[in-house]
């Protein structure tokens, strides 16, 4: 009963870890780069949910849909005003930037809600299902659910609309892709806005279970380890790493001395490494010249 | 009827003077190659074409439409397509796929109609389908539909391409060096594709290319240039035989 338990609850912690390792991942598809700020959008998701619904008593769905679609035009103008004029800089010159970026939001939201610990009201917190003798927070379940419909949705989008099509194309070949008309940099300003939507649904979703502080980002260290465990260049991929990890830190709190389950991330982080170095879901080629 | 005016191009990269007022006309339904030695600033110029590079000076044409200061994106909504000498393909998608992606500026639905497939998304799609698999038929490329590029053979890839610059039923093509890395039997069925483009598609060709041959069989007129500067305009016979061209190739 207990693994049960423990199983679900690291899955659905593990979700919140793919989710953010899902921004990570279209990030870095489309314009090669790493955004070490996905963390922090995660965290600005959450303290917007936090003002639509609790601050300013938008009804709950209402107040979510308003902070995920805030968190896309953040996305976007964050991508407008200072990521594309680094194009062409060194790879190195836009990672600083990213930090940079994460700097800001932390001190901005600091500046703006406090660094008091915050609670979302849903209307779902503190409910438990109750099957036998295994009890699951509907925090757990709703997590689960989300996630599930986010996905879908995402394959869907990839699938059949022309923009997502387009954003698929652009992540393989932006030559190409200009060549056959499509706009490649409001195609990059697009998966900005994606990106950051998806990282504040994961931030609303882990708000219930942990409190919402604008140091709340810093678990995108490990949503990262998850991005590379799944191959960082794979969307399911990144899903899975953060299963993984997440599962995994629960058994290592109940079942290894206390302390490893801090680091069971990079620990599985480093295993993956040595045995599969290109990660789990390898999609990367390595370009010929 | 002209199609495509170039004017005055020039560019520099550093100290380098990589093309030096350069100026040529395309008129339509013609063939028209560029030759010249490597080095010379062929694909540079497409490039400008293109819009991948700025031009320092001179302006540019296309179908009356001054397209000096577009992007490359605009450059193939007005009717341009290209291919470049060492392919630029989706490598991790099928042949259809490659071709489909290729409708991406006729597109007329909005996000919302493509969410609920209703039925103008489907009738596009269906009209999409239609117009890739007459470009396979007239390229026969049937085979290899559901392949994916990364598993081609280098000749059936470069075929691909213009498969795909088809797709986007453009007016003007460009092929950068569509014969290099053919075999012999591939380079004889590129003349008569060539041919097919222009009598049943009515696309104007704009070409580099080495293979003297080739040039000299299917093109109307030619332009050779070296060192960024333009030798001659002719016939492809008169280019050939012209003394400046001759010692351009032989050094």
């Amino acid at each position: 009963m207990e693994i049960i338990q423990l199983l679900i609850s690291g899955m659905s912690q593990g979700c919140v870890y793919g989710l953010i390792a899902l921004g990570f991942v279209l990030i870095y598809k489309a314009t090669e780069m790493v955004n070490f700020a996905q963390g922090d959008l995660m965290m600005l998701g959450a303290f917007l949910s936090y003002t639509f619904v609790s601050v300013l008593n938008f009804p709950f769905m209402l107040g979510i849909i308003a902070a995920i679609g805030s968190m896309a035009a953040i996305g976007a103008i964050t991508e407008r005003l200072a990521i594309r004029p680094m194009i062409g800089e060194p790879h190195f010159s836009v990672l600083m930037v990213t930090i940079g970026l994460g700097f800001i939001f932390r001190a901005a939201s600091g500046f703006i809600w406090g660094s008091e610990p915050k609670t979302l009201d849903t209307p779902y917190a503190g409910q438990i299902l109750k099957i036998n003798n295994i009890i699951i927070g509907y925090e757990n379940i709703v997590i689960l659910m989300a996630t599930i419909l986010l996905c879908a949705s995402l394959v869907l989008f990839f699938r059949f609309t022309t923009t997502g099509k387009a954003m698929q194309a652009a992540s393989q070949n932006q030559l190409a892709a200009m060549y056959v008309g499509i706009s490649v940099r409001k195609i990059n300003t697009l998966v900005w806005a994606v990106s950051a939507s998806v990282s504040a649904a994961a931030g609303i979703l882990i708000a219930p279970v942990s409190l919402i502080d604008p140091q709340m980002g810093f678990i995108g260290i490990k949503a990262f380890a998850a991005a590379i465990v799944g191959g960082f260049g794979s969307l399911p991929g990144a899903i899975i790493g953060g299963l993984i990890i997440g599962i995994a830190e629960q058994f290592a709190g109940l079942y290894l001395p206390s302390g490893f389950s801090e680091v069971t991330a990079y620990i599985i982080l480093l295993i993956v490494l040595i045995a599969r170095p290109h990660g789990i879901f390898t999609s990367m080629h390595i370009k010929k010249v | 009827m002209t199609i495509l005016q170039v004017e005055n191009a020039s560019i520099s990269f550093g100290g380098v003077k990589a093309l030096q007022n350069i100026s040529f006309h395309v008129k339509k339904d013609e063939v028209f190659s560029i030759i010249g030695p490597n080095g010379a600033g062929k694909t540079t110029l497409f490039n400008l074409i293109s819009r991948i590079y700025d031009l320092k000076e001179g302006s540019l044409f296309f179908k009356g439409v001054d397209a000096t200061n577009l992007s490359t994106h605009q450059i193939a909504k007005l009717g341009i397509a290209r291919t470049f000498q060492n392919t630029e393909l989706f490598e991790q998608e099928t042949v259809l796929n490659n071709l489909l992606i290729g409708n991406h500026i006729h597109r007329k639905t909005s996000l919302l109609q493509e969410i609920i497939f209703d039925r103008k998304t489907r009738n596009q799609e269906m009209e999409f389908r239609e117009n890739v698999e007459a470009i396979i038929d007239l390229l026969d490329l049937q085979a290899y539909r559901y392949q994916k590029i990364s598993n081609l053979p280098y000749g059936i890839r470069k075929l691909v391409e213009i498969a795909r610059a088809l797709s986007m039923k453009p007016e003007l093509i460009l092929l950068d060096e569509p014969s290099s890395g053919l075999n012999p039997e591939e380079t004889e069925d590129l003349i008569f594709q060539i041919e097919d483009l222009r009598a049943e598609l009515g696309i104007t060709v704009l070409m580099i290319e080495h293979d003297m041959n080739l040039v000299s069989q299917i093109s109307d007129r030619v332009m050779a240039i070296a060192d960024g500067q333009t030798l001659i305009v002719g016939h492809p016979k008169e280019v050939q035989d012209h003394a400046e061209v001759i010692r351009a190739y032989l050094g």
